[in-house]
């Protein structure tokens, strides 16, 4: 058993309200320069929509992610040969005009204009070429644009659904839509690290954080294309690749991601989940139908005493043992099984866990009145609005057993609450949906509470990432940094000039 | 000191010596700035044409001249036999023709498109003017002198030689047409720039990748700890 620390992630989608400040907390910290402002390495898309960049869960198309080859796995992009062969020209690269093309306006002609009839006006102009540009896509394009014809019917997600379902989805009383936040998965299997010819990626053994050393890479432009997430992004400006890095300073100072921290609908839950390395290769490697038990079975339970030993010889810090034990993902994840990875399929086994929408049933218009069963409001599945196969989709590789399991539990909590509130729920019902759901009154509270009453250290369980001891890990005499400056590499120390 | 002596004899090691130098120093001192600077990202359809055609067709003449620098007896060889020496330079030729195409179009679309405009710095063009005489000079060496293959093993390779030995014979070249010399000058001209432009992403080429595990993981240091599990 090789035991590594993993910093993960859960976010609860029914809390989310879409407002984008996760991004923008983002993009003012990380992506606010010249090359990155294209760049959102957390985004909000609305779904069912074709996010961002357009269309990004199409693998036809984008070539992200990992494909079942004989007994194991081989990146979609290129193989070995192929990478050394497409070095000049990379066949599947996205280009800008899939994101969109930044831009800016002129707000000098507000002022500068001469004297007319008409107002001026501040044209758009491209932030790459200074041009005047006719703005066709920007960053949240098609925000709460569910039923749009142009972007929800082109969501990839809609495959497999039969004619009806799709149609219901562009009815104007059924139209349903929900938020997706999105941030780097910080994979245990990253693709993008798989490809990346120079080496640049890499995970950190501490804490599992998915990074890009920049001084290792040289624009070869594989990540791009072989992170089916397309959380990889490449800086047009210094030529160099770029991607989440969760926030490492902050976490390293005990605070969550500036996302996190910032997430208005308090969505958000981080915490360490131990697992087994030895493992990776092969659970990626299950069949489909497999891939979200199999990635359940790989994180260990922080509990167990033989679990901790292995993690200690395999050099994991008892504290961040510890911090494993107190862990909302772990819960979330593996205890009540109710949080999924996006897209289990593309196998890169992604370390953000969704608990997925609970989305209100279908209402019906009676005497041009909306009307919902008002019996069944708060149990039924089979009048949700959104096809249980399209949820299946995106978080259990379609099978919809799996995310009906889910959605099942989300109601056993609320009907739970509603016995406990208003008490008009049947006895027997409620019974019957703990029998079902294989929950107990106790975990529908703790449930409960970790969703809808959570504190701030109870949503954010930063481990103890020991940056203080990093330097000693360095060098022998941890003083050899004395009166250095710079992060990371240590550079010089600040010398008086002769 | 004659003007041959400075040429032939003293400014190659000017270049070979800067070029060393700069790109130590460059990668010590800016490994940041260490890139290839792809320019697929904002336009991606000519590049393919550009870039795959110039790439091609430049590997497969260094290699020539590789094979030509190390075993130049291999060239004069199989030149003994005219239709063979043909086929050198109508390979050479063809190869020469690919870069000049790629080339040509790699420059086409650098002023075609705002957007690649807009990441072109002034070395960049020093570089593709370089690259352009290089290439032109080559191919016209092989239209103009069919036995040009044989004067490159049996001229420029000593004088190469002796440039790595320290003991430059300027005479083995000085005399060639001055197409050839110019050819040969622009070549130490093109090791003297690398540090200077993004020619050093040739210095990085990703060997390792071909035998490296897929997944990468950077520890500070791991060792067992003991704590109250152990
Ligand atoms: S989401 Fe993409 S960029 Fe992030 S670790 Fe996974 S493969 Fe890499
Ligand atoms: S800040 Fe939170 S609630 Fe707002 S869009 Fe982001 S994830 Fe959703």
């Amino acid at each position: 058993m090789d035991v590594r620390a993993q910093v993960s992630m859960t976010f609860h989608l029914d809390k989310c309200i879409g407002c984008h400040t996760c991004s923008v907390a983002c993009k003012n910290i990380w992506t606010d320069r010249e090359g990155t402002e294209y760049m959102w390495w957390n985004n909000v898309e609305t779904k069912p929509g074709t996010g961002y960049p357009t269309k990004w869960e199409d693998q036809e198309q984008y070539k992200g992610g990992w494909q079942p080859k004989g007994e194991t796995i081989q990146l979609r992009v290129a193989n070995k040969a192929s990478t050394f062969a497409n070095i000049f020209h990379q066949p599947h690269l996205p280009t800008i005009d899939d994101y969109y093309e930044p831009w800016t306006y002129k707000y000098s002609d507000l002022f500068d204009s001469p004297e007319g009839d008409d107002q001026p006006t501040a044209r758009p102009v491209s932030l790459i070429t200074g041009e005047h540009i006719d703005i066709n896509s920007g960053p949240n394009w098609d925000d709460d644009l569910s039923g749009s014809m142009i972007y929800a019917a082109n969501d990839p997600n809609f495959n497999g659904l039969t004619a009806g379902q799709k149609e219901a989805f562009f009815e104007l009383e059924r139209m349903v839509l929900y938020y997706l936040p999105r941030i780097c998965n910080h994979c245990l299997n990253p693709a993008c690290v798989a490809s990346c010819p120079s080496g640049a990626l890499h995970k950190r053994g501490e804490d599992g954080i998915v990074l890009l050393d920049q001084e290792v890479c040289r624009a070869w432009r594989f990540c791009i294309s072989a992170c089916p997430y397309k959380k990889s992004y490449f800086n047009w400006k210094t030529g160099k690749s770029e991607k989440c890095i969760l926030c490492f300073p902050r976490l390293e100072s005990g605070q969550p991601p500036a996302c996190f921290h910032s997430c208005v609908g308090r969505i958000r839950y981080l915490g360490v989940v131990l697992y087994d390395a030895d493992k990776i290769e092969a659970y990626a490697s299950a069949p489909e139908s497999e891939l979200l038990e199999r990635q359940r079975d790989m994180i260990l339970d922080p509990h167990d005493p033989e679990v901790i030993k292995a993690a200690e010889e395999s050099g994991v810090h008892f504290s961040m043992v510890e911090s494993a034990q107190k862990s909302p993902v772990y819960k979330f994840v593996k205890e009540w099984k109710m949080a999924l990875p996006l897209h289990p399929e593309f196998r890169t086994l992604p370390m953000l866990f969704y608990i997925p929408p609970l989305l209100p049933v279908l209402g019906y218009i009676e005497k041009g009145l909306y009307n919902v069963d008002t019996n069944d409001y708060f149990t039924s599945l089979d009048k949700a609005r959104v096809p249980l196969k399209y949820l299946a989709n995106m978080f259990t590789a379609g099978n919809e057993e799996q995310i009906q399991g889910v959605l099942e539990k989300l109601l056993a909590v609320r009907t739970y609450r509603r016995a406990e509130e208003v008490g008009d729920v049947e006895a027997g019902k409620l019974e019957e949906m703990f029998k079902k759901t294989g929950l107990t009154a106790e975990m529908c509270e703790e449930i409960f509470r970790l969703t809808a009453l959570p504190t701030y250290e109870e949503r954010f369980v930063v481990p103890p990432m020991h940056r203080e001891a990093a330097a000693e890990l360095l060098a022998e005499d941890a003083y050899d940094f004395k009166a250095e400056v710079g992060i990371g590499g240590f550079k010089d120390r600040p010398g008086r000039g002769s | 000191m004659t003007s041959d002596q400075l040429l032939f004899g003293v400014f190659p090691y000017l270049c070979i010596i800067i070029a060393i130098g700069g790109s130590i120093w460059r990668f010590t001192s800016d490994r940041f700035s260490y890139s290839s600077l792809s320019s697929q990202f904002l336009e991606s359809k000519q590049l393919f044409w550009g870039s795959v055609a110039w790439h091609y067709g430049i590997l497969g003449i260094l290699t020539v001249h590789l094979v030509g620098l190390l075993i130049p007896d291999s060239i004069l060889w199989w030149n003994t036999v005219p239709m063979r020496m043909y086929v050198m330079e109508v390979t050479g030729f063809t190869l020469a023709l690919f870069t000049l195409v790629g080339l040509l179009f790699l420059i086409y679309r650098r002023f075609r498109h705002a957007r690649i405009r807009a990441v072109t710095s002034r070395m960049d063009l020093v570089l593709l003017g370089v690259l352009l005489i290089q290439v032109v000079t080559g191919l016209g060496i092989a239209i103009f002198y069919r036995w040009g293959s044989s004067w490159y093993a049996a001229y420029a390779v000593p004088y190469l030689w002796s440039i790595f030995t320290l003991k430059p014979n300027v005479s083995l070249v000085s005399n060639l047409p001055w197409l050839v010399n110019i050819h040969i000058l622009n070549a130490f001209v093109m090791i003297l720039i690398i540090p200077f432009t993004r020619l050093v992403h040739f210095l990085s080429v990703p060997v390792e990748f071909a035998w490296r595990p897929n997944q990468l993981v950077r520890w500070y240091k791991r060792e067992k700890v003991v704590g109250p599990g152990v």
